[in-house]
């Protein structure tokens, strides 16, 4: 399928010019080996997708499996953002607001391709993308993605998780949008990732 | 408001007709007119100006002006008792020249007819129509979403405001011609916009006049209101 193998990530690599020792090299083994086989999804299912997402989390498919059947509809609680489906403008401030809620650590996976690039709505009222919004780990490509497909992309976060460094200062900063336009990306930077491509460059017909 | 609740069965005015079968080949034009369109042309003459049948449905077309008093005669009349509104709509045409049409989708559900009418809106002029909120309650929101699309202003409909879009939408009517797919902004600026939004604010600018009125409020209305409690939650 073209995957990539996953790296081994029970070796702690050594390095003995840092300053992690064999304790800590151990401890972030076992808090990552805690973290990501607990992971707390808060759904934002807003689609098709979210029909998926539910399908994953049930007998069939279950996400028990990775410690995942805790739901969180509290995102006080909750340490994956799970974005389902399209997101329109009217939600960007919600799933803002929902992010900024979350405690650290915290990550985010866009499922399907209307959260993660606006799909075929590239119209005036749907979200490019929800990272223009928050910061994302996982892309889950598909329309809707099937259940395979959501729990590959939650074993790729799991490794993710399990490759992080407690003395890696920068994992746990905060996204800190612009106060003034509340972006955290530059807004051309927006602009050039929203830009149409494929089909939906035919789609304009504003000259009329 | 209204008297006791009746309930409608669908084709009680018909008597012991009997049900009415799924209908098969029907032409693209032409076909039996529902009996309510000569009706109506008895009754406004000039006020109508067209007739014609569409995949079986009759489409009435009436002067905007008299709109109103059209759909109340529907509505009120022994003889036609049209007492549900599936829908209000707007149809713009790709032809600049042409008049925007607001479409009512009527029911009768005692005579089991279905009535399309049409008024026809010049673009030269300002989008008014009659609302139809004094006859039928459910065109409130149907109204509010055909302005939101459309730019439609419903006379006399109580809350014509945006329903779709948010309270302070500035790029136009969406479903116009001349409005871009993409909308009037740039992808920034829409998020910009969009995101400056309270997701907590649940009413608009009208309903927070309310607050003016505070004073007025209930005295533990108002304790409750000033310890912090919100409404609407």
């Amino acid at each position: 399928m073209g995957l990539t193998p996953r790296p081994e990530h029970r070796v702690v690599e050594y390095n003995p010019t840092s300053q992690e020792g064999w304790v800590a090299t151990r401890l972030d083994f076992l808090v990552n080996w805690g973290r990501a086989n607990s992971l707390w999804p808060m759904p934002f299912g807003t689609a098709c997708c979210a029909i998926e997402f539910m399908a994953t989390a049930a007998s069939r498919f279950d996400l028990a499996r990775f410690g995942m059947e805790r739901m969180s509809f509290s995102p006080r609680q909750a340490d994956v953002l799970i974005c389902a489906g399209r997101v329109p403008f009217k939600l960007a401030p919600v799933i803002r607001r929902i992010w900024q809620q979350m405690p650290q650590p915290k990550w985010a996976i866009a499922m399907g391709a209307c959260a993660s690039s606006g799909n075929i709505f590239d119209n005036y009222a749907v979200v490019q993308g929800i990272d223009t919004i928050i910061p994302v780990d996982v892309y889950v490509p598909g329309c809707p993605p099937r259940p395979e497909g959501l729990m590959y992309g939650i074993m790729l976060l799991q490794e993710k998780v399990k490759r992080e460094r407690m003395n890696d200062k920068t994992i746990r900063a905060e996204m800190e949008p612009d106060p003034k336009s509340q972006l955290y990306i530059p807004a051309p930077v927006i602009d050039e990732l929203s830009e149409p491509f494929g089909n939906s460059v035919h789609q304009t017909r504003s000259g009329l | 408001m209204s008297d006791a609740f009746e309930i409608q069965y669908a084709g009680s005015a018909l008597g012991n007709a009997p049900a009415p079968v799924t209908p098969r080949n029907v032409p693209n034009r032409g076909g039996e007119p529902n009996p309510s369109a000569a009706a109506l042309r008895e009754q406004f003459g000039d006020a109508i100006q067209r007739v014609e049948v569409v995949w079986g449905v009759t489409n009435v077309y009436v002067r905007p002006e008299r709109a109103l008093d059209i759909v109340r005669w529907l509505h009120d009349d022994s003889s036609q008792r049209y007492d549900y509104l599936s829908d209000v709509t707007a149809v713009e045409f790709r032809d600049m020249d042409a008049p925007i049409e607001v479409v009512w989708h009527l029911r009768s559900l005692p005579f089991r007819r279905e009535l399309r009418l049409k008024a026809q809106l010049p673009k030269n002029k300002p989008l008014e129509i009659a609302s139809v909120w004094s006859i039928y309650k459910c065109a409130d929101w149907l109204e509010r979403e055909c302005f939101d699309m459309f730019g439609v202003r419903f006379v006399g409909h109580p809350d014509l405001r945006r329903i779709l879009m948010w309270e302070q939408y500035r790029e136009g009517f969406p479903l116009r011609k001349d409005f871009p797919l993409r909308g009037r902004f740039s992808r920034a600026e829409q998020l910009r916009q969009a995101l400056a939004a309270n997701p907590e604010a649940r009413y608009s600018m009208e309903e927070l006049s309310i607050a003016d009125a505070f004073e007025d409020l209930p005295t533990e209305m108002r304790k409750r209101l000033q310890g912090g409690e919100r409404t609407g939650e």
